[in-house]
């Protein structure tokens, strides 16, 4: 048994030397310009909407609308998925690659139906995100309540 | 009656001879280093269907016909097809199938398919049940995409170990009698499983059943790699590849000259962007039915050992945080046989 122990874990060794680790300097710096770029497009809207007279929490809510619109869009047209190679994290993070978490699936499911199809994946990426997000700021609303 | 040679390999009495193959392969795998191979290129994915499985279903059935058909055969010639994908329940196969009329086996080996197919159908040829069978493979990109990775819009990043679905079908004519090259001897594989759990590095999972397998081989025939003129595993990939190698050394085999991979061949993986390379039921069954049986025509090889392997998980498996467990299977094609 332990022999079987032994191969496995002197296998696994050589899996680890052969295979190629991808560049992380290089995948951090374009997920970082990709992903402010995406913020600062995100703070251009909300300045030209506060500009014609909204408020912050207005402008903030019709930034995050127009911001997920683009991320459908971008996913429909068969562009974030490119996107998302290039830049990794920095499409994933910002509400956008939230929109084409939703989207994409909702595209390939299509043919399922748009009730077992559509409706039910379309939050098979997005839904774990959902479900721990919301717990995540149930906990943080508690201790918040308490340590204020 | 054909002979066990050791514990895995059949030598076959009268080796089936492979009458005529058929590819059929997506517009990606069309631009590749083995273009010209194939019989028919497809410019769009869908081929006119309306889901990524009918249009894998339609390029199983046109290839199984056309396969019969550059046999000079009629579908009532062929006494069963074995043949074999990786959707749930060999779904593009039955469906491809279903309108044929012909007696079926579905197999599923994952991307071993092609050689556990072949491996049957020359059983039952050398057995005396069949004159003619035909041995199918397919895969789809975008449907195994579906099946075990994420929607193909959603934005992510495949790990530099990953290897790239293969869209196409391979199918071969197996019969009694023929010309060359001929099946001579299969090696069956056991499943091996290292431990390897990443379902992005499918080449590192397969590569100790491929080394096996091999290994199997040399011990029940008593060839040795000089006997060969090309050893081609499945679709291993680049990291499969050198591991296979080192495994095998570690037992005092060197084949590194004559050795190469299928997804290693299908595609330039630096003009690509494959990564580690080609994958899927389709891979060996293209490569086979396209570039090696074309080029055994042209005598560039008289004898190869062809060994697909297979990836035995399902996401499910994945996700409940099982290893992967290989399997490979080794074909001999010669062109002479005594």
């Amino acid at each position: 048994m332990s022999q079987i122990q032994d191969m496995k874990k002197e296998y696994s060794k050589m899996v680890e030397e052969l295979s190629p680790k991808s560049n992380l300097l290089r995948d951090s710096a374009r997920a970082f310009w990709v992903g402010g770029l995406i913020c600062a497009i995100g703070q251009l809207i909300t300045n030209i909407i506060k500009s014609f007279g909204y408020n912050h929490d207005e402008a903030s809510m019709l930034t995050t609308i127009i911001l997920v619109f683009l991320g459908i869009i971008l996913t429909g047209l068969d562009i974030y998925d490119s996107l998302g190679k290039y830049a990794g994290a920095g499409t994933v993070v910002p509400i956008t690659g939230f929109a084409n978490s939703i989207v994409s699936p909702a595209i390939e499911y299509k043919k399922e139906g748009y009730v077992f199809g559509v409706g039910a994946k379309m939050f098979t990426i997005a839904g774990p995100v959902l479900v721990y997000g919301t717990i995540a700021s149930v906990a943080v609303g508690i201790v918040h309540y308490f340590f204020k | 009656m054909a002979k066990y040679l050791g514990r895995q390999t059949i030598k076959f009495d009268l080796p089936p001879s492979i009458v005529s193959t058929a590819s059929t392969v997506g517009p990606k795998e069309g631009k590749g280093p083995l273009s010209s191979y194939f019989d028919v290129v497809l410019h769009d994915p869908l081929w006119g269907e309306d889901s990524w499985e009918k249009a894998e279903s339609k390029i199983v059935k046109k290839t199984i016909e056309r396969v019969i058909q550059k046999g000079n055969l009629t579908p009532e010639d062929i006494d069963y097809i074995f043949a074999g994908d990786l959707l749930n329940q060999l779904t593009a196969s039955t469906f491809g199938i279903r309108g044929l009329s012909i007696p079926f086996f579905g197999l599923f080996g994952a991307c071993s398919t092609m050689a556990e197919a072949i491996s049957l159908g020359a059983m039952a040829i050398d057995g005396g049940f069949a004159n003619y069978i035909v041995a199918e493979a397919s895969s789809h990109f975008c449907s195994s995409e579906k099946q075990f990775r994420f929607p193909l819009e959603l934005g992510t990043q495949r790990p530099l170990t990953a290897s790239w679905t293969v869209t196409g079908s391979g199918a071969v004519v197996l019969g009694k009698y023929g010309p060359s090259p001929y099946v001579s001897y299969v090696t069956s594989g056991k499943i091996v499983d290292l431990g390897v759990k990443d379902p992005m590095n499918m080449g590192a999972a397969m590569a100790p059943a491929a080394a096996d397998t091999i290994i199997a081989h040399f011990e029940d025939t008593g060839f040795t790699p000089n006997d060969y003129d090309l050893i081609i595993t499945g679709d291993l990939g680049s990291i499969g590849k050198e591991l296979t190698l080192q495994l095998l050394r570690k037992n005092n085999y060197d084949i590194e000259n004559i050795y190469t991979d299928c997804g290693i061949e299908i595609f330039d993986p630096v003009s690509q962007d494959t990564h580690a390379g080609g994958s899927g039921c389709g891979c060996c069954a293209v490569t086979l039915a396209g570039y090696l049986y074309k080029e055994m025509k042209n005598n560039k090889w008289n004898r190869i050992l062809f060994v697909p392997t297979g990836a035995l998980m399902s996401p499910g498996s994945i996700q409940q945080g099982e290893s992967i467990p290989g399997i490979a299977h080794a074909v001999v094609i010669e062109n002479n046989w005594s």
